[in-house]
């Protein structure tokens, strides 16, 4: 079942247009994710400020942990690169400040683990976030029952909080936690870490119709998406796809043990994400 | 500080909080899960049978009750407080770890899981878990850093022969706190059929509380035999906290009785200014790791900082959520002692008592050699002798440069 311009809750910030835009041209979005500053602050800037313009219809951007519990060994990997650059909330910020300086359109949703933004404040991290023109932000280890102490900032600042719903979230439980819930529902297509296992398209076809029947808000999906057929097959069932891990895979690979990046790395990286975006908006009829 | 309350065993709220400490701060995909662990503890605490179950294990299993023994020998060589050591290093498996493995694994029966994941440091829990699950038939995975096993052979050994699989974790500094992220992915990758056995009193709710409430059983215990032995209540308790399960199961039962003094003793490692070492409280700052919110070894970016410690079951940056609550409370005091200052009382109490302690309690009975000499002779110490100390001969061995 897909969606009409109509059908979306439009509330003024870039996420809900951007999900009315892909609506209006009756096509899902694709949504990447690299983490802040991998491999290099450099070659990230080159990397982020190259992807609106080979269709990523959003961009999550990770904040690095020293301890990411949910991630495989693509992502944890990716954030030691990240932290070996000293990456920081302010360094994070700072980086989407200046990719706002050229690109308007596009929301980027902030993802990462509770103890960096705690540790940073959670009022300053939500004004700060608000201020570098961040629109939503996605914090894997803060259930719905944690939540408020952060999200009480976030939503005085005009910040999405984006939930995860899991194939092991009951219908029970979905209220929980899509009352809270804004901007997107982002469902984690396996029980399991990022990179690891694929996600099976008819699993997330019953899975995004069973949270239609719980929200008004888009879906994204993400978790197991690794190709381009891929990230088609499972965004013809949802308003978007998430990958990330592949898209890492990519920049670990071109990084030497000493920490040297290979040349034409951002090329690289932007071909591969053309080719999931050309995927992935082709995918409704 | 806090004001004093009239309770400090009211326990944590519905969401698992001990006032700003503690909570479920887990991905989605576990929280159903963690719910569910909840719901099945609760109907198991509500059910006789299921005390009646685990009182019969601890007797004829564990060998419980463990003894209260009058250490005669420091106290002389003290020359102040009278010491008595609660002797959980006696149980079956060698340390207090067997109390809460018997109660959890009682409880994942009950949910009909078959598969068990731990995570374990000096290898006690791990072996906890790995002889439970020998005992009741059910696959075990212990994710254990790869330094630790290096340092804790005997114990890997002993968890192969009791069926288990080790593996081993490379990430991070290799230790504990990394061998927990793996048994989390473990877990949130295997949520059908799994149930994650957390050793000590942090993770996510309900863990901290039902790992305290199986290891209370220590406490209870010193409170009965001490009424035996001197007809009253002591007047310090000591014992070593890493997570701080031993420290708890101790504690807990004293908590309202004022008179009672409690410390909890960290491994300060190469010292608290070296920044070498796992005293969490002491040498850290309120934050969110591993499920709860807690103190923790934190870097200015909120990154966490690797532990130290001689003992790698006190080889932690974070410390249960419980003990975080009872320092803000004031109730509890916690202290430090360093791996020079545990080496000392390790061969301390060999030579004097003729017992050989795990490195853990080495680092209490540390503490308790600071503060005897200068107390009163009428001025009761029990201090937690929570495991012995077989599994660190290598450890130790090295440390004072001698090769096996």
């Amino acid at each position: 079942m897909n969606r009409t311009a109509s059908q979306i809750d439009n509330s003024g910030n870039r996420i809900a247009e951007r999900f009315a835009l892909l609506a209006k041209h009756k096509r899902p979005g694709l949504v990447t994710f690299i983490t802040a500053n991998d491999p290099t602050p450099a070659a990230f800037m080159e990397i982020f400020e190259g992807l609106p313009s080979v269709g990523a219809d959003l961009i999550e951007i990770g904040i690095p942990f020293s301890d990411p519990m949910a991630d495989g060994p693509s992502i944890q990997a990716s954030s030691q690169r990240s932290l070996k650059h000293g990456t920081d909330i302010n360094d994070v910020l700072t980086a989407v400040s200046e990719f706002r300086r050229s690109e308007i359109d596009t929301p980027i949703i902030l993802m990462g683990y509770y103890n960096p933004i705690y540790h940073y404040g959670n009022q300053e991290f939500a004004e700060g976030a608000a201020k570098a023109g961040v629109d939503g932000v996605i914090v894997v280890d803060l259930p719905p029952e944690e939540a408020e102490e952060l999200n009480v900032h976030l939503r005085a600042n005009g910040i999405h909080m984006i939930f995860l719903t899991a194939p092991t979230s009951s219908d029970e439980r979905l209220p929980t936690i899509l009352a809270q819930a804004s901007g997107f529902v982002y469902y984690v297509a396996i029980a399991g870490i990022t990179g690891t296992a694929s996600a099976d398209e008819g699993a997330v076809k019953t899975a995004v119709a069973r949270l239609r029947r719980h929200t008004k808000l888009p879906v994204a999906v993400g978790f197991g998406i690794k190709t381009p057929a891929q990230a088609r097959a499972i965004s013809a069932h949802a308003d978007a796809a998430v990958v990330g891990s592949a898209i890492v895979d990519i920049i670990g690979k071109a990084v030497s043990a000493d920490g040297k990046v290979e040349k034409g790395l951002s090329v690289k990286v932007l071909e591969f994400v053309k080719s999931l975006a050309t995927g992935v908006h082709g995918a409704w009829p | 500080m806090a004001e004093a309350l009239n309770t400090y065993k009211g326990g944590a709220d519905e969401n698992g909080h001990f006032g700003l400490f503690g909570g479920r701060y887990v991905a989605e995909t576990l929280m159903p899960l963690i719910l569910e662990v909840e719901q099945a503890y609760n109907a198991c605490r509500a059910d006789p049978k299921f005390a009646a179950e685990l009182q019969h294990l601890n007797t004829h299993y564990a060998g419980r009750p463990s003894p209260l023994y009058f250490a005669e020998r420091l106290t002389e060589h003290f020359g102040g407080a009278k010491l008595y050591f609660k002797r959980d290093e006696l149980n079956h498996t060698g340390s207090h770890k067997i109390n809460n493995t018997l109660g959890q694994i009682l409880v994942a029966r009950r949910m009909g899981k078959t598969r068990i994941i731990a995570e374990t440091g000096a290898g006690q829990h791990g072996v906890a878990t790995a002889t439970v699950c020998a005992r009741f038939g059910l696959q075990c995975v212990v994710y254990m850093g790869a330094k630790d096993i290096e340092r804790q052979m005997p114990n890997v050994f002993r968890m192969r022969m009791l069926g288990a699989e080790v593996r081993p974790v490379e990430k991070g500094n290799a230790t504990l706190k990394d061998a927990m992220n793996e048994a989390l992915r473990d877990w949130v990758g295997n949520v059908h059929d799994t149930y994650y056995l957390i050793g000590t009193a942090a993770g996510p709710h309900p863990y901290p509380t039902m790992v305290r409430d199986f290891q209370s059983i220590i406490g209870e215990e010193v409170r009965t035999q001490l009424h035996e032995a001197e007809g009253r209540l002591p007047d310090s308790l000591v014992a070593a906290v890493g997570g701080g399960s031993n420290a708890i199961g101790l504690f807990h039962p004293f908590l309202d009785d004022a008179g009672v003094k409690m410390f909890g003793v960290e491994a300060a490692g190469r010292g608290i200014n070296t920044g070498e070492h796992a005293a969490s409280i002491t040498g850290g700052s309120p934050g969110v790791l591993h499920g709860n919110r807690t103190y923790l070894l934190q870097s200015d970016s909120g990154q966490i900082k690797d532990a130290h410690s001689i003992s790698a079951g006190l080889d932690y940056p974070g410390i249960g959520p419980e003990h975080a609550w009872l320092h803000f409370q004031g109730r509890v005091e916690y202290v430090s002692a360093t791996d020079t200052e545990a080496l000392d009382a390790f061969q301390m109490c060999s030579k004097l008592e003729g017992i050989l302690p795990a490195l853990e309690p080495a680092h209490a009975l540390a503490y308790v050699a600071r503060v005897a000499p200068k107390l009163p002779k009428d001025h009761i110490i029990v201090m937690n002798m929570c495991g012995r100390g077989d599994k660190d001969v290598f450890t130790v061995a090295s440390a004072l440069g001698e090769k096996l």
